[in-house]
């Protein structure tokens, strides 16, 4: 099952089909040439017209090398990373070499020295971005981020598991049956919560999950507590990070239903967009009853583990809308290997 | 028999207390007069119920157990109360810190028993503990009372804070004024100002009014050369109230913040 460290490829070589790579390529060239400019520049009005001519240049070369290394990128993963960096910077010469006469035609400048000048400056900004990419996944390397993934792993309110078998003292007498199904669901809930945290999990699992945790939730809160399920357009083959959707089920019943005395509805969403897949959590939110700080603590936790597996390509937002406190994921859809057997998710009214 | 009355807002969890009771039957016998899911059920319901030992789970919707405890304090003869908790750190740091009686869920028959006996001979908590409690608690969690209360034929009716315009301190109470209607409550200014924060604002030395309720304020009298007198005009109340010169700077400022 795929690791964790996802903007990096096997070889120390970055990952060119990764968001944050190509966001921190397109930032980085965009610093330097700017650096250089400013340098260059007797003016304000000289800086400005060589940031022009410049950009001219620089953003054919960039988009089309970038272009490139993403198609290529599968390949390069195949190499050594000396070996890779060379045909790193092969490829961006040639590139800046072609694309260096195309713009010299269309402005009418003389194609003679300057190209000299541009190959060694796209060498330069070649060898300081593979370099810098290298150190930033030195930084996030596996161990490190390994480390931080256990430190973030997710835990479970005492309140609850107090509440919980509080709960399941009380049924033991009057429905043995049901007070052993929730012991097992619980004890499914900390295999989970105790499990390792840095490999991704199947959708279909996640959901499973989720599921045991709300009948939990349910014993205790009875009619209290109504889930609406939506999970019709869930791919059940998808693989996530472990334990993202559980603690916003937990912060949307610890915010939303317990300080209210009122039945409240919290809705389930998860649905696949194209190669995107959405998770939404919704839930009640009256600002009588905020319950004390700890839920921007699970946001802002969440939020770092998703960071971690998936860069820059996940995004977890928290709004207030009118009455309800909506909070949605967005990470990129990832089939499973292999389709397995077992729980597909279909729609669910009521745990 | 021991007269007892139970707060939860968890189904399961007052099955859980009525099943120790008769567990513990045959040592210390106990009867069940009443059951409530919330504070506010709590508070209508146990005058009448005649109990002598409040269970009372302090993570309720709507009122903490601890604020609950204080408005049933007012009654002249209110049960002893054990507070019930699953985990919450700084209301057991507060119950132990004066000395009040708790429970953990899930809670034992044998410290149960225990709990009760102890309650019997000691008797309702004073409310002057009840309030050192709170203000503790207040300090460590933040949250202050969401309700005034006062004792009519011993019944407590409350009064939620954000129906509140003003409290204006008199001789010997506090008056505490709605849109509706007037009340006198006997607790001090000084503390209901510091535990209420930053909802409210001083006017005078006397009166504290509610930041929503402020409308604006008239001047008032006072000819060209003399400093003139402001009075705030309130949201539903008809009446103003005067603005001490002293208070007008803070005032002003305070009122004009979103």
């Amino acid at each position: 099952m795929a690791s964790i460290n996802q903007n990096a490829l096997s070889n120390g070589l970055p990952d060119f089909r990764n968001l944050g790579v190509i966001a921190r390529v397109l930032i980085g060239v965009h610093v330097l040439a700017c650096g250089a400019m400013l340098a260059a520049a007797s003016g304000w009005d000289d800086l400005l017209d060589r940031l022009m001519l410049a950009a001219g240049f620089i953003e054919p070369i960039l988009l089309a090398s970038l272009l490139l290394l993403v198609v290529l990128s599968p390949m390069l993963n195949r190499l050594h990373f000396v070996a890779g960096a060379g045909v790193v910077l092969v490829l961006v010469l040639a590139v800046t070499a072609l694309a260096y006469d195309g713009v010299a035609r269309v402005f009418g400048i003389p194609v003679g020295a300057g190209l000299v000048q541009a190959l060694l400056l796209a060498t330069l900004a070649t060898l300081l971005l593979l370099g810098y990419l290298r150190l930033a996944i030195k930084a996030y390397s596996p161990a490190l981020a390994e480390a931080r993934l256990q430190a973030l792993q997710a835990r479970i309110r005492p309140h609850f598991l107090f509440n919980s078998l509080n709960a399941v003292l009380s049924l033991i007498r009057r429905d043995p049956v049901r007070a052993e199904r929730a012991l097992e669901d619980l004890a499914d809930l900390f295999r989970t919560l105790m499990a390792d945290a840095r490999q991704f999990v199947h959708l279909a699992d996640e959901i499973a999950l989720l599921e045991r945790y709300a009948s939990l939730e349910q014993l205790r809160l009875g009619e209290r507590l109504r889930i609406v399920w939506e999970l019709d357009a869930a791919p059940s083959d998808a693989i996530l990070p472990p334990l993202v959707l559980q603690p916003l089920l937990e912060n949307a019943i610890y915010h939303g239903v317990e300080p209210s005395t009122e039945p409240a509805e919290v809705v389930v969403r998860i649905a696949q967009h194209g190669n995107r897949l959405r998770v939404l959590i919704e839930n009640p939110f009256s600002e009588r009853h905020v319950h004390h700080a700890g839920n921007r603590m699970a946001i802002e936790n969440i939020r770092e583990r998703l960071m971690l597996f998936f860069d820059a390509e996940a995004r977890l937002s928290a709004r207030i809308e009118g009455q309800r406190y909506i909070a949605e994921i967005e990470m990129p859809y990832r089939p499973a290997p292999k389709p397995r057997r077992g729980a597909a998710a279909g729609a669910r009214q009521e745990a | 028999m021991l007269r007892v009355f139970i707060a939860d807002d968890e189904a399961p969890a007052r099955a859980r207390l009525r099943e120790l009771l008769g567990d513990i039957g045959a040592e210390l016998p106990t009867q069940l007069v009443g059951e409530a899911r919330n504070g506010i059920e709590t508070i209508e319901r146990l005058p009448e119920s005649g109990a002598q030992v409040l269970l009372l789970d302090i993570e309720m919707p709507g009122m903490h157990g601890l604020e609950v405890a204080r408005h049933i304090a007012r009654l002249d003869e209110g049960p002893a109360v054990i507070f019930v908790t699953a985990h919450d750190r700084h209301a057991v740091e507060a119950f132990e810190l004066n000395a009040l009686d708790y429970l953990l869920k899930p809670v034992r028959a044998a410290r149960l028993a225990a709990a009760l006996t102890r309650a019997q001979a000691v008797g309702a908590p004073s409310a002057q503990t009840l309030e050192t409690a709170a203000e503790q608690l207040r300090e460590t969690d933040g949250r202050g009372r969401t309700h005034f209360s006062l004792t009519e034929r011993n019944r407590i009716v409350l009064v939620p804070v954000n129906e509140v315009v003003y409290l204006k301190a008199e001789q010997k109470y506090v008056t505490l004024r709605t849109r509706e209607r007037e009340h006198l409550i006997d607790e001090s200014l000084i503390s209901l100002e510091r535990e209420l924060g930053e909802r409210f604002v001083r006017i005078h030395r006397n009166c504290i009014v509610a930041r929503d309720a402020v409308r604006g304020f008239e001047r008032e009298g006072a000819s060209e050369d003399e400093e003139a007198h402001w009075r705030v005009v309130l949201d539903g109340v008809a009446e103003r109230l005067p603005v001490s010169r002293r208070q007008w700077a803070a005032v002003r400022a305070l009122v004009a913040q979103p």
